[in-house]
C-alpha cells in the first residue's frame, strides 16, 4: 500500500518546492520549482486514490492540463519580461514598485 | 522488495529536486527536475497507476521540461550567475520550510486503519470497513477492464464536464502565449 511513505515523499518535494521558490531568484527556476510542488500534489492524489477510487486519477488528470497551460502562458511572461529587461532575475523586475 | 524499489526511488526523487533548487545553472536544475519526474513515474508503477506513469514521462518528462528547456536555450541562460537571495531571507525561507516540512510529514502518521477510523465518526459513513470500498472496486475495475479502462469511466461519465471545460483552458493557454511571446506587445 505503502501510504505514509508516500505521503512522507511528497511532503518532502512539496516543502523542496517551497524552499526552491523561496531562494532562488531566476523566474525559470522559480516556475520549475513550482512544478515541482505540482508533482508533490500530484503523488498524494495517486497514494490516496488506492483508498478512494479513480477519481483521484481524474484528478492528476487536471493538474497536469492546468501544469501545461500555466506552463506555456508563464514562459511566454518571461520571454516577454526578458525582451523588456534583457533579465529574468526577479530582483529586476520592480515596475510595480510603489 | 516493492518497499526497498520504492525507497531507492524515493531517495532518488529527494536527492535530484534538491540538486534542482540548488544548481546556479536553469539547465542543469531543469535536468535535475527531469530526473525527479522519472523517480516520480517509477513510484506512480509502485502505487498502481501505471496509466498516469505513462503520461507522467510523456506531458511532464516530455512536453513540459522540452518547454521550459526550449525557452532557457532560447534565452541563452545556460551560464548565470548565483541568483541566491541574501542571508537573512535564507535563514528565514529555512525557517519558513522546515515549520512547513514538520506539518506535512505530521500528516504521515495516517495509516489506512486510522483514517477509516476517523472517517467512521463522520455522519455520512458507518462502517470502518466499508470506508475505502472505492479504492478496492477501483483496484478489481483495474484488474477486470484494464488500468486505462478504470480511469476513463469516471473521466468520461462522472467528470465529463469539467473534462470538456479543460479544453477551453488548453485553448485560452494556446491564445494566450501566442499573443505574449507576439514581438509588438
Amino acid at each position: 500500500m505503502l501510504l505514509g511513505p508516500s505521503l512522507a515523499l511528497s511532503a518532502l518535494l512539496f516543502s523542496l518546492g517551497v524552499a526552491g521558490v523561496l531562494l532562488r531568484r531566476n523566474a525559470i527556476v522559480l516556475f520549475m520549482c513550482i512544478e515541482l510542488m505540482l508533482n508533490a500534489v500530484n503523488l498524494t492524489f495517486v497514494a490516496l486514490a488506492q483508498l478512494h477510487g479513480a477519481s483521484g486519477y481524474v484528478m492528476v488528470f487536471f493538474v497536469m492540463t492546468v501544469a501545461a497551460a500555466e506552463a506555456a502562458v508563464g514562459l511566454a511572461i518571461i520571454i516577454g519580461i526578458f525582451r523588456h529587461k534583457q533579465s529574468v532575475d526577479l530582483g529586476n523586475i520592480n515596475l510595480l514598485r510603489g | 522488495m516493492t518497499e526497498v524499489v520504492f525507497y531507492i526511488f524515493a531517495a532518488a526523487a529527494v536527492l535530484s529536486a534538491t540538486l534542482c533548487i540548488l544548481q546556479r545553472s536553469p539547465m542543469v536544475s531543469a535536468l535535475w527536475l527531469v530526473s525527479t519526474m522519472f523517480s516520480l513515474a517509477a513510484i506512480y508503477v509502485l502505487l498502481n497507476a501505471q496509466f498516469i506513469a505513462a503520461i507522467q514521462v510523456l506531458v511532464y518528462a516530455g512536453a513540459i521540461m522540452v518547454l521550459f528547456l526550449f525557452v532557457i536555450m532560447l534565452l541563452n541562460l545556460g551560464h548565470a550567475d548565483s541568483d541566491l537571495r541574501g542571508p537573512s531571507t535564507v535563514a528565514a525561507s529555512l525557517v519558513i520550510v522546515g515549520l512547513l516540512a514538520v506539518e506535512l510529514l505530521a500528516l504521515t502518521r495516517y495509516t489506512p486503519r486510522r483514517l477509516a477510523t476517523e472517517l467512521s465518526q463522520w455522519p455520512t459513513f458507518t462502517d470502518p470497513a466499508t470506508a475505502f470500498v472505492a479504492g478496492q472496486l477501483t483496484q478489481q475495475e483495474g484488474a477486470t477492464r484494464g488500468v486505462v479502462g478504470a480511469l476513463a469511466a469516471p473521466l468520461f461519465q462522472t467528470y465529463l464536464i469539467p473534462f470538456e471545460i479543460t479544453s477551453i483552458l488548453l485553448l485560452a493557454a494556446i491564445v494566450g502565449a501566442v499573443v505574449l511571446a507576439k514581438r509588438d506587445v
